[in-house]
């Protein structure tokens, strides 16, 4: 998706790869996973580092969870890679028959309203003084954030034929260069 | 308070049922019988587990009628771990769905290791809020089941028996017949919709994207890290496991393994070294020594 946008996109796996890129997705998928496989095969220790030096990073749903300082409810031992000054509880909102789909008003990315896609999504719990929040839902609960060059959501812009986020992210990318 | 949201909060949306699959891709799904199994496939790294009674090696050695879980043993299971929670209904059951979907799993698994309770027709999975994945051999009976509603297709294999061989034949089927569609010029899709026995659209869309519009895993018969690799670079976008683990010496060991392997299929030095050491893999029984009646991937059409 992000190559519709002029971007080259390669996956990352490991810490050579790292080195290549000028900003990181860190996708959906199941974060206690993604923590210990970072850590076996040593991307977690670079990555942390390259976050701390100002790489640009983009986490959706697992990857909001991975950008945290403090995950809840994780699995035993799971840890995340930091970076931007939140609580993110895992799995918030339920079973996968309570994943939902909402339009909300995201005033960062503007009008109209974005269609989220929230599949056994985390939330924000605690917003550190150096974050903002992008996205709320009605009872108030944080589900997109910002911090420096790291972006955050709950939800899977991916999933949609919008594509306001990525390019907001990737605009990120072209001014961190 | 403002209001933020903008348009009422849709469930259940095939969007929201086919995205849970999606998140699992490049992962592996473990079969596991007790709390305490569950626990282990999620240290070892499983993306989700599969809730069931026996595994499909052991209904397979003890015969009689395979069903549902016993639902204390699924909340067990629930509880034990942060993970998705899959659980099988038998073919055409549609009230073990009903169950099962009260329950609150994950996702749904339609399954030909228990024993079909209808042999004429699977269940209408439009009709529930929670995703079901489903066996396939073949295009026609994969694109069957989407059109009943399946948001997620796992190619059959031959559960119960540590034999990839049909595993790999089920996923090279699978995805031969769709490259093969993808040459196919318009006019030609009528004949192939009407000899896959699915719906034109289903058939002209995969036709034009080369995919499924679901996730394809693989399953039945992965024994080993090398068997999960095998099925990666075959094309699968991930691995279901199920006596292979806990049949083996060293499930915990063996798991985190085979998650591995997964992870990195296409790296042949990491995979060296996460099969060393696994200790014994699952006895296993050769698919051809098989009696046809005793063949599970039959079963469904």
């Amino acid at each position: 998706m992000l190559r519709g946008f002029g971007a080259d996109a390669v996956p990352v796996r490991r810490e050579r790869e790292l080195a290549e890129i000028d900003g990181l997705v860190i996708p959906g998928g199941e974060s206690s996973v993604m923590d210990k496989l970072s850590k076996t095969f040593g991307l977690r220790d670079a990555l942390r580092k390259a976050i701390a030096d100002g790489l640009p990073v983009y986490g959706t749903c697992a990857g909001l969870i991975l950008l945290s300082t403090k995950i809840l409810d994780g699995i035993e031992g799971q840890e995340s890679f930091g970076g931007i000054d939140i609580d993110v509880r895992r799995n918030a909102f339920g079973s996968q028959t309570d994943s939902f789909e909402v339009d909300l008003d995201v005033p960062a990315i503007g009008d109209p309203p974005l269609h989220a896609v929230f599949i056994r999504a985390p939330v924000v719990e605690r917003v550190g003084p150096e974050v903002s929040a992008l996205a709320t839902l009605n009872d108030g609960r944080v589900v997109a954030v910002e911090q420096g060059n790291l972006l955050g959501t709950s939800f899977h812009p991916e999933m949609t034929e919008d594509h306001r986020f990525h390019e907001y992210f990737l605009e990120r990318v072209r001014a961190n260069r | 308070m403002a209001t933020t949201e903008k348009s009422s909060t849709e469930l259940g949306t095939s969007r929201v049922k086919r995205g849970l699959a999606e998140m699992l891709k490049g992962g592996v799904i473990m079969d596991v019988v007790t709390a305490d199994q569950a626990k282990i496939a999620e240290d070892a790294g499983a993306v989700a587990v599969m809730a069931l009674e026996r595994v499909p090696a052991d209904i397979r050695s003890q015969g009689g009628v395979a069903r549902m879980s016993d639902p204390d043993l699924i909340d067990g299971i629930i509880e034990a771990v942060s993970i998705p929670v899959m659980a099988k209904a038998r073919i055409g059951h549609f009230v073990e769905a009903q169950i099962l979907e009260a329950l609150k799993v994950d996702y749904i698994d339609e399954s030909e290791v228990l024993s079909p309770a209808d042999y004429s027709n699977h269940i209408d999975k439009w009709n529930f809020t929670v995703p079901f994945v489903c066996g396939a051999t073949n295009l026609g009976e994969a694109l069957r089941r989407i059109t009943e509603g399946a948001a997620m297709i796992r190619s059959k294999g031959e559960a119960g028996t540590g034999d990839v061989s049909e595993a790999t034949k089920h996923i090279r089927t699978i995805l031969g017949e769709i490259n093969a569609l993808t040459s196919k010029t318009k006019d030609e899709l009528y004949v192939a919709a009407k000899e896959l026995q699915a719906p034109y659209e289903l058939v002209a869309e995969v036709a034009e994207t080369g995919k499924l519009p679901v996730v394809l895993f693989t399953a039945g018969g992965v024994a080993t890290p090398a068997d999960a690799a095998l099925m990666m670079q075959l094309g699968a976008d991930g691995v279901f496991v199920g006596s292979g683990i806990f049949k083996s010496g060293n499930p915990a060991e063996r798991a985190a393994a085979i998650v591995k392997a997964t992870s990195f299929y296409d790296d042949p030095a990491v995979l060296a070294d996460v099969s060393r050491g696994l200790g014994e893999a699952m006895v296993g029984i050769n698919v051809s020594d098989l009696p046809a009646p005793h063949r599970l991937s039959e079963r469904g059409w």
